[in-house]
């Protein structure tokens, strides 16, 4: 019985939050749904026509991105907080960066990943001409990470209070502005045919910044929010 | 050096010293802003395109200078009070937040009015004013943050945390903000590009981000002190102070 | 060389003094059992001997060797089994085999519920099942927040033989109980309402 290698144990996590995902189907499916209705929304509220929605669509499905992950950015550590596994966790002797990252990522394969996977569905729902849906799911899927990695820092700093839902909207909302920026522009950018590429590199590099520097700041908030 | 820490971890002795510093700095600092308004609104020459309302950045352009400077050292105290557990940085930092928010709201309020003469209308998604709001959101944040803590000692350094990731995303968010604006705003109706400034508007300007600055100090250091007897009111020395001054 | 070691404990909660300048070691085959009135800090005591509250009291502590913390939560999700719930435990502690597992539910009499999802389980059996960690334990030091809660009598009893049984081979066991422990070993109390260790 030796302790597992880090690596080993970053991937037990990562199953391990996979499993619990899996086995609570209607967790996953949550976000889609609130992302395939806030989609049926916009054409109720603008109206129908077709180039109106589709000069709209880039913004509006990165705007209901951002909605569905901020939803669900507030579970990353409630249920583990509630049932002390995320004491256990603390006091383990592995590296508490790489194991918010495991939670992280979790968080991300089953919200981000999948969102931007059925995005090209909505897309068509709102017309946005065919140019743009390769950027689109290309932008999602490096936004909606960072997006993941910036709301973990919401989620640990608030997991240990009664009613975080509503705080943790206003502490990371303005934090995910710039992603919004480019990810929408990346598709604007597609549609208009003219390269998206660099709207992808800039959404990369948040990416890799968030990757640097996020975990650090959810572990510091995940310490404070268990000693609190 | 060390006996100086060693005093900054005294609340009383702080309470006494930003009491001292303030019994000058206020006056000094009403100076400055009476000599700052003075000089702006009646000395300098009215602008020949925008006339006399161009004066309000006199107070728009300090105020939004220090509130942004503001955010810098709430994260700086934030930093110091995590490293050092130091108690008074943490003082300072929750000290910081509201008045940064003033400060963030009067920019705000001070741009919509200037942009009723010039742009013609109270609210333009100018690269700026959204660039201000955001501030102002970051900052609210951190104050509902803070009050959402029951123990006030995780709240400041929840608060920490917070400011400190603040402060690694104002760069990228005024980046990204500009940006964008530059996409959507047309060169020919661009009002944010660098305009030379006439010395005789300068110099008024100058001595009013001064007089800001010592403005924010002053508020700094009261905001910490009512927060000190806040804390302190079970002790001695506060239940003195008080008996001393009914 | 002590297993852990507090140095000057001083904790003040609401302007209540729980405990003041507190200082024990806690060294190899001892058993000690933290005693006080509810609100005596004993929970606070241990979070901090744990190393889970940070801020906020003076003193220093200082631990050598690997701990297991058992705190009031059993750390059980409900949605994975029992095998799960310790195969990937978040401590991250060590590699467990099937066997090993499995005995270790046997012990804590979770025989035939190893693959049973854990919502189908009583609170006692999650309890269980969070003390079976105790059985795949290598770490030294064990420090235990209330163990016996929704425990059954002769589960307290075989608790205790595996406490005096870890304390016999080298381990070092810190507990806090409202029950005075029957056991054949040598226990060293820890009183907090009068502030003195014996």
């Amino acid at each position: 019985m030796n302790a597992p290698s880090t690596p080993q144990f970053c991937l037990r996590l990562l199953r391990r939050q996979l499993v619990l995902a899996i086995r609570r189907p209607i967790e996953i499916g949550n976000p889609l749904l609130f992302f395939a209705m806030v989609v049926a929304l916009f054409p109720l509220g603008l109206g129908p026509a077709p180039d109106k929605l589709a000069d709209f669509a880039p913004g509006i499905l990165w705007i209901i991105a951002l909605l569905s992950n901020l939803l669900t950015s507030d579970s990353v550590f409630r249920s583990d907080y509630d049932d002390g596994s995320l004491e256990q966790l603390l006091l383990s002797p592995q590296p508490l960066y790489l194991s918010v990252l495991s939670y992280i990522g979790a968080h991300w394969l089953v919200t981000g990943l999948l969102l931007a996977l059925v995005s090209p569905l909505f897309a068509v729902m709102l017309n946005l001409p065919a140019a743009g849906i390769a950027a689109l799911f290309a932008s999602l899927l490096l936004g909606t990470a960072v997006l993941s990695l910036v709301g973990g820092i919401g989620a640990a700093l608030t997991v240990g209070l009664k009613r975080g839902g509503m705080l943790i909207s206003l502490l990371i909302l303005p934090l995910y502005m710039p992603v919004l920026i480019f990810g929408s522009a990346a598709v604007k950018a597609a549609v208009i045919g003219a390269p998206a590429a660099p709207y992808l590199a800039i959404l990369g590099a948040m990416l890799s910044l968030a990757i640097a520097l996020a975990p650090v700041a959810a572990a510091a908030g995940l310490r404070i929010s268990v000693d609190a | 050096m060390w006996s100086f820490f060693h005093k900054l971890g005294s609340p009383p002795w702080l309470y006494g010293i930003a009491g001292t510093i303030l019994r000058y700095l206020l006056p000094v600092t009403l100076l400055a802003l009476v000599a700052g308004m003075v000089w702006g609104v009646l000395f300098t020459a009215p602008d020949f395109r925008q006339g006399n309302s161009y004066r309000i950045i006199y107070i728009h352009v300090p105020a939004a200078v220090v509130a942004l400077a503001g955010y810098y050292v709430m994260a700086i105290a934030g930093a110091v009070s995590l490293i050092w557990k130091m108690k008074m940085a943490d003082i300072a930092m929750k000290s910081c937040a509201p008045i940064g928010a003033a400060l963030t709201f009067v920019a705000l309020v001070t741009g919509a009015i200037w942009g009723k003469p010039t742009w013609g209308t109270w609210w333009v998604w100018d690269a700026r004013i959204t660039s201000m709001l955001i501030l102002l959101f970051l900052y609210l944040g951190v104050v509902a943050l803070y009050e959402a803590y029951d123990n006030k000692e995780a709240a400041g350094k929840a608060c920490a945390v917070l400011s400190l990731v603040g402060t690694v995303n104002i760069p990228i968010i005024y980046k990204s903000v500009d940006w964008w604006y530059s996409l959507h705003q047309p060169a020919s109706i661009k009002f944010t590009g660098e305009s030379s400034i006439d010395p005789s508007m300068l110099y008024p300007l100058l001595l009013m981000i001064t007089a800001f600055y010592l403005l924010f100090t002053c508020a700094l250091l009261m905001n910490m002190r009512a927060e000190i007897l806040q804390r302190e009111r079970r002790t001695k020395w506060v239940r003195k102070l008080v008996e001393e001054s009914a | 060389m002590p297993l852990l070691a507090a140095d000057n404990l001083s904790l003040e909660r609401g302007g209540r003094q729980l405990f003041r300048d507190l200082s024990f070691k806690v060294f190899p085959g001892q058993l000690v059992q933290i005693e006080g009135a509810n609100g005596a800090g004993k929970t606070s005591l241990i979070r901090i001997l744990a190393g889970l509250s940070r801020y906020g009291y003076e003193g220093r502590v200082s631990r050598s060797g690997a701990m297991l913390y058992l705190g009031h939560h059993s750390a059980v999700k409900a949605l994975l089994t029992p095998r799960e719930n310790l195969a990937w435990h978040v401590s991250g502690e060590a590699d467990f085999s099937d066997r090993d597992i499995e005995h270790a539910l046997a012990r804590v009499g979770l025989y035939g519920y190893e693959d049973v999802p854990s919502h189908a389980l009583s609170a006692g059996q999650h309890r269980r099942v969070n003390l079976a960690r105790l059985y795949l334990s290598q770490s030294p030091l064990w420090i235990l927040d209330e163990p016996y809660t929704a425990i059954d009598v002769t589960g307290v009893g075989e608790l205790e033989t595996l406490f005096a049984q870890h304390a016999r081979a080298g381990g070092a066991v810190l507990l806090t109980s409202h029950q005075a422990m029957a056991v054949d070993y040598p226990v060293s109390r820890l009183d907090l309402t009068a502030g003195i260790a014996s």
